[in-house]
């Protein structure tokens, strides 16, 4: 059953066409994976599916919902949830408040009760805090960091703290751009360890933008490939691998000798 | 009618100034992307080594012109070299704040040197009148505009065609890429707050030369940021736009309606038109949207 | 890292007075304040009132600018809204002061809210030059709406008081002071440690990421606006009824500067930043007058640098502390208290 579906992308910038057409759909808790050169317009996709870019045609529907024109936040809300290639954590923030912070779509504190604070805010705020940390900081072994301000934290640790961010959401499709990108063979594979656990443990979708190609081929249920804004190929990763269209475009042509 | 003219003419002079002003402000943002708010203060500092220059000390109009340059750009050349070096990479508001704060020791400091009283040197102009048709312009305001335009000119030019104005673009462009080209990156912000505090003192003289100098002259400088909005802030063409648009718009609507509420609207107008232009067009006429990456 | 810090439950962990020495601390300062108007004279008293109105504006300026980082140039034109309305109040309709108070800050936020709506989609300086443009716009009015405003010669009212207890005294309003400052406090304080408070902190460093977590920027932007200025107009009603009286001169751009510099000073985005700003900025134009009437006796003309050398100190400070410690005055309390908490170690 298809949790998302995206028909008929495109997006441009004035005169730059960076998406053409894209079409795909996404099952309900496959790992899709979406790969292709640099500027191919892997990450325009998932600005599209965020609400950050606004495509000029296409539709995009989400949990039987079209959520096409809808505000960012409200396409949070219901249940889209991303981490991004270049960390974007609050730094003015410790982590345990940006793991919070990812869960403000489901509080219901308003300005009033905020500044009265005892009462029903400080019980949803404890609540809150169980949660978290029974759910998502025991889960990620991120204890020992909690009261940290993000940026002091390693590289690595950095991304750990936004997939926490992103759990708080309590998604029901994870959107992840590059989220081993400039890990060494263990951070990766930790990584890896937490991802499929996270998807085991939720039921979760996720779609996953990445150049490791061992890791893609690895863990994916489904593969499309993009270049040039444009889907190239599609499917499970054997099929994608040998698809010629796949090869021309990371390996080049052969060129005929002058 | 006559009287509409009459404004639209005064307007159209008197931004001519506030273009060459906005220019101050310009040069620095467009090689930096400082917010120098101290713009106004640099105008009224010119004014004021003019001063002592004619007045205290009895020079002749040209070598005392020449030693505001002078001053000017030696003033800009050590506030960027003192301060905002430091400066460089911090947030916006730091930036503001920082160039707020030097606007507050130039003006304390002008005071405490030339005491708070008003003062008036020379007309730097003859004094006749000009007179176009049935309309007669104050000849200060009418050379002062001829100033500011030929000063304005002079730059824009440098900027198009100058070896060092071509960098000055290149570096307010792409700061790594400059580098990478040889150009001295550092040298070129400080030539442009040198270039800008010029700009901004000669404003200084042509507004000093009108009205006489005290040391809060500055305030005109608040004015700019009509100007620069609307005419975008890295923009010399649009600044003079802006200031066109700005005087105009304050003597139109000075004249018209100072009558009705008893003064006070010739600088609360810019203000408003300000205000609905940016609800209509965030970034300004002219201003850039930036397409942020994520 | 504190040693001996052990928590058994996750409202211990989050309390704002977490351990028993802060907690000690804190009763000591409560026990100071209730017993420091009655040693102080009438000068020192006075001081502590300006001081206290200064801190409630710049704990309003600090939940917008400081922790959503939307640059306000125009905090000083709240004041004077709150200010007017309450004095508007008080002589056409009557209206006691503890009604005023309330009444003030929402007018405040009325106009706080209806200069944010059209700067939603304005981002940085642009919505800083819009603030300027309230500001500028505002003053116009507390100038030229003389029926209304009194104009130039701005309003007068008679002492304020409190069931029946006169206020106006600088004795009895100090506790007027004390109270309003402790609650602001702790609004601002309660406001941080909910998900509003990580909104606003989140809009500042990243509000596109913020959007994508489910944050509605236009709301939250209003709510910090809205804040803010309640805040302004609580402290305006405080100016009026402290002076008993107000002009337009009062609000101008300089004084919305002067807030500025308050938080900036103490240290942007935190509460006790905005109170050590507003204390520093308010007693240093006086520490300033006595150096200077000591030095009167050797110079006798030094009085008369006084409003300019006022000036200059008080841009230095501004660039020295964004230069030299841009975290401002809490930063630096915070290097204290942690060399104190490890002497004799080093680290």
């Amino acid at each position: 059953m298809a949790i998302l579906e995206v028909n008929n992308l495109y997006l441009s910038f004035g005169g730059l066409q960076v998406l053409h057409d894209v079409s795909f759909s996404v099952n309900s808790g496959e790992i899709y994976a979406i790969i292709g050169p640099n500027g191919a317009g892997k990450t325009s996709i998932l600005n599209c599916l965020g609400g950050f870019y606004h495509q000029q045609k296409g539709e995009i529907f989400f949990d039987g919902n079209n959520i096409s024109h809808i505000s960012p936040d409200r396409r949070a809300a219901l249940g889209l949830a991303r981490t991004f290639q270049n960390i974007a954590l609050f730094r003015g923030m410790t982590v345990l408040d940006n793991i919070k912070l990812g869960a403000h779509a489901h509080l219901k504190t308003g300005l009033l009760g905020a500044a009265l604070y005892w009462g029903p805010a400080h019980r949803e705020e404890m609540a809150l805090r169980e949660e978290l940390e029974n759910e998502i900081i025991d889960f990620l072994e991120i204890e020992h960091i909690r009261k940290q301000p993000v940026g002091t934290l390693a590289y690595g640790l950095q991304k750990r703290v936004e997939l926490a961010r992103a759990l708080a959401m309590q998604p029901k499709i994870l959107l992840m751009d590059e989220p081993v990108a400039g890990m060494n063979a263990e951070e990766t594979e930790d990584m890896v360890r937490f991802i499929l656990d996270i998807q085991e443990e939720r039921d979760l979708t996720i779609v996953i933008i990445e150049h490791d190609m061992r890791m893609i081929m690895d863990i994916s249920d489904r593969i499309m490939v993009l270049n040039f804004g444009q889907k190239i190929a599609e499917g499970n990763p054997q099929e994608v691998q040998k698809h010629p269209e796949v090869l021309k475009a990371y390996l080049g042509e052969k060129r005929e000798p002058r | 009618m006559e009287f509409f003219l009459l404004l639209l003419t005064s307007g159209i002079a008197v931004g001519g100034v506030y273009a060459l002003i906005a220019l101050g402000f310009v040069l620095i943002y467009k090689a930096t992307s400082i917010i120098n708010f101290a713009t106004g203060e640099f105008m009224m500092i010119g004014a004021y080594i003019f001063y002592s220059c004619t007045v205290l000390a009895g020079w002749p109009a040209i070598p005392s012109f020449l030693i505001v340059m002078a001053g000017a750009g030696l003033l800009g050349l050590l506030v960027e070299k003192t301060i905002l070096r430091h400066m460089l990479g911090q947030p916006t508001i730091s930036i503001i704040m920082v160039t707020i704060g030097l606007s507050s020791i130039l003006m304390g400091l002008a005071e405490m040197i030339w005491s708070s009283q008003f003062k008036s040197f020379p007309a730097l102009f003859p004094r006749a009148p000009i007179i176009i048709g049935d309309l007669i312009i104050r000849s200060n305001l009418f050379w002062g505009f001829v100033v500011a335009m030929v000063t304005v000119a002079i730059f824009a030019l440098i900027f198009k065609y100058a070896k060092v104005g071509v960098a000055m673009r290149a570096t307010a462009g792409d700061q790594l890429a400059a580098f990478s080209m040889g150009i001295n990156v550092r040298s070129m912000f400080t030539l442009a707050w040198i270039f800008g505090s010029i700009a901004a003192s000669i404003g200084g003289l042509i507004v000093g030369n009108i009205g006489g100098v005290q040391p809060n002259l500055g305030g005109i400088g608040l004015k700019i940021f009509p100007v620069v909005i609307l005419g975008g802030l890295d923009s010399i063409g649009g600044a003079v736009l802006g200031g066109f648009i700005v005087g105009i718009v304050e003597n139109l609507a000075g004249g018209y309606l100072d009558p009705l509420v008893g003064g006070g609207v010739k600088n609360v107008a810019p203000f408003v038109v300000l205000v609905i232009i940016l609800m209509v067009r965030p970034y300004g006429l002219f201003g850039r949207k930036e397409i942020e990456r994520l | 890292m504190r040693i001996g810090d052990f928590k058994e439950s996750y409202a211990a962990d989050e309390a704002v007075f977490s351990t028993t020495t802060s907690r000690f601390w804190l009763m000591v300062l409560f026990v100071l304040l209730a017993m420091f108007p009655f040693w102080a004279g009438e000068y020192l008293l006075y001081m502590a009132n300006i001081t206290g109105i200064a801190i409630v504006a710049a704990l309003g300026l600090n939940i917008l600018t400081g922790a959503t980082g939307q640059i306000s140039l125009g905090h000083a034109a709240f004041v004077g809204i709150g200010a007017y309305t309450s004095a508007i109040l008080a002589n056409r309709f009557g209206l006691p002061f503890l009604l005023c108070l309330p009444l003030a800050g929402l007018a405040s936020a009325f106009f706080g809210v209806l200069v944010g709506a059209p700067s939603m989609r304005m981002k940085g300086l642009y919505l800083c030059i819009t603030t300027l443009a309230a500001q500028v716009i505002f003053e116009f009015f507390f100038v030229h709406w003389e029926s209304l405003t009194g104009g130039i010669r701005g309003l007068n009212i008679t002492s304020p008081q409190i069931f029946g207890l006169d206020i106006g005294t600088e004795f009895g309003f100090y506790w007027v002071t004390l109270a309003v400052v402790v609650i602001a406090a702790t609004v601002s304080r309660n406001i941080f440690r909910t998900r509003v408070g990580r909104a606003f902190i989140a809009i500042r460093d990243r509000d596109i990421s913020a959007e994508l977590m489910g944050i509605n920027l236009f709301r939250y932007k209003l709510y910090a606006f809205a804040t803010s200025s309640f805040l302004a107009g609580i402290a305006g009603c405080l100016w009026v009824n402290h002076l008993k009286s107000i002009t337009p001169e009062h609000f101008p751009l300089h004084e919305s500067i002067r807030f500025l510099a308050m938080i900036i000073v103490g240290g942007l985005g935190n509460i006790l930043g905005a109170i050590y700003g507003a204390i520093f900025m308010t007693l240093i134009p006086e520490v300033l007058q006595t150096i200077l009437k000591f030095f009167e006796g050797i110079f006798p003309q030094a009085m008369s640098f006084l409003f300019p050398l006022q000036t200059v100190v008080f841009g230095l400070l501004i660039v020295v502390f964004l230069v030299f410690e841009p975290h401002g005055l809490a930063e630096m309390w915070v290097r204290v208290k942690s060399y104190f908490r490890l002497w004799p170690f080093k680290h």
